[in-house]
């Protein structure tokens, strides 16, 4: 396909466009694999949210003789 | 606004982003490689622009997608303010690089499309100026993210930033009516746009905003790991204390 004597402009738009969209993505992709690395790692440890933290189950009441 | 209060939980988000995601990808392929398939091989050249008329099918979308980045920031500014809900403020921090990159590619390639159709990369005119000024704006607002270490504070400076920065939108809208400029005006919404260029320019236009929606439904996933992140080593410290 002849792109004509602007050729040169038309490639680099496209291109630059190529560039920053997939530079985001790539970007994008490790940030949120390391986040996931990490929470794993802290879970693995047995770290737990204050959110999702439990109160340790109360021992079933002793049977009065 | 049931379904926006129900996705305002950030685990419920998480939930439904997930699900969401990959449908989102796979639109934005589709309609890209269908939009390409358009804007070279399914579309001719124009009657006197000429070939230079295919940047129409990638500048205009770069350039709607910052500025519909800025408009979803400034809301979530408003939810920080007046909720302090911690997604609005998870919204506001994913956005700014996306709107960056976006207000970047408008930039550059308006410059490319400037210099053979106007005979200049650039000139100091309302339109152009404006954007250049919404660009800044994201990354000061990147800025702001990465130096201010308090969260909550960061969000609440970032959003008073970002309401003060939206009065730029209606400039750089209007800026082509109101003031004299070398860019054209929209053409599209007033129907002076041949239908040849049509498909091509809506393919790349649905194609960048589904584009759009999976980069920010990515970082606002990536943004509320990292918070549970954070809540879980100050829950460790504090159990080692």
């Amino acid at each position: 396909m002849d792109l004509g004597d602007h050729a040169g402009f038309i490639i680099g738009g496209y291109l630059a466009s190529f560039v920053v969209i997939v530079g985001l993505i790539v970007l994008s992709v490790n940030q949120s694999r390391k986040a996931r690395a990490r929470l794993a790692e802290l879970e693995a440890r047995g770290v737990r949210r204050r959110s999702e933290a439990r109160p340790a189950a109360r021992p079933a009441p002793e049977a009065k003789a | 606004m049931g379904i926006t209060t129900t996705l305002a939980n950030p685990t419920r988000f998480m939930s439904y982003s997930g699900k969401i995601l990959p449908v989102t990808w796979i639109l934005a392929l589709v309609l890209i490689v269908a939009g390409l398939y358009y804007a070279f091989p399914g579309s001719p050249p124009d009657y006197q622009m000429g070939e230079v008329v295919r940047l129409m099918y990638v500048h205009p979308q770069a350039a709607w997608l910052a500025m519909l980045t800025y408009v979803l920031m400034a809301v979530a500014a408003l939810g920080t303010i007046i909720w302090r809900h911690p997604l609005a403020d998870v919204l506001q921090k994913a956005a700014a690089p996306i709107g960056a990159a976006f207000a970047l590619l408008g930039l550059v390639t308006g410059m490319l499309w400037g210099q053979p159709t106007w005979g200049t990369y650039w000139v100091w005119d309302a339109r152009l100026t404006s954007f250049l000024i919404l660009f800044i704006m994201f990354l000061g607002l990147i800025a702001i993210w990465a130096t201010v270490e308090d969260p909550g504070r960061a969000a609440r400076i970032a959003a008073i930033l970002t309401l003060v920065g939206a009065v730029n939108l209606p400039i750089i809208y209007f800026s082509v009516q109101i003031w004299s400029t070398l860019h054209q005006p929209q053409g599209v919404l007033q129907g002076q746009t041949d239908a040849h260029f049509l498909p091509p320019m809506f393919l790349m236009l649905g194609g960048y905003t589904f584009l759009f929606i999976s980069i920010l439904l990515l970082r606002m996933r990536t943004e509320i790991l990292g918070r549970r992140v954070r809540s879980m080593q100050l829950t460790s410290v504090g159990a080692e204390a």
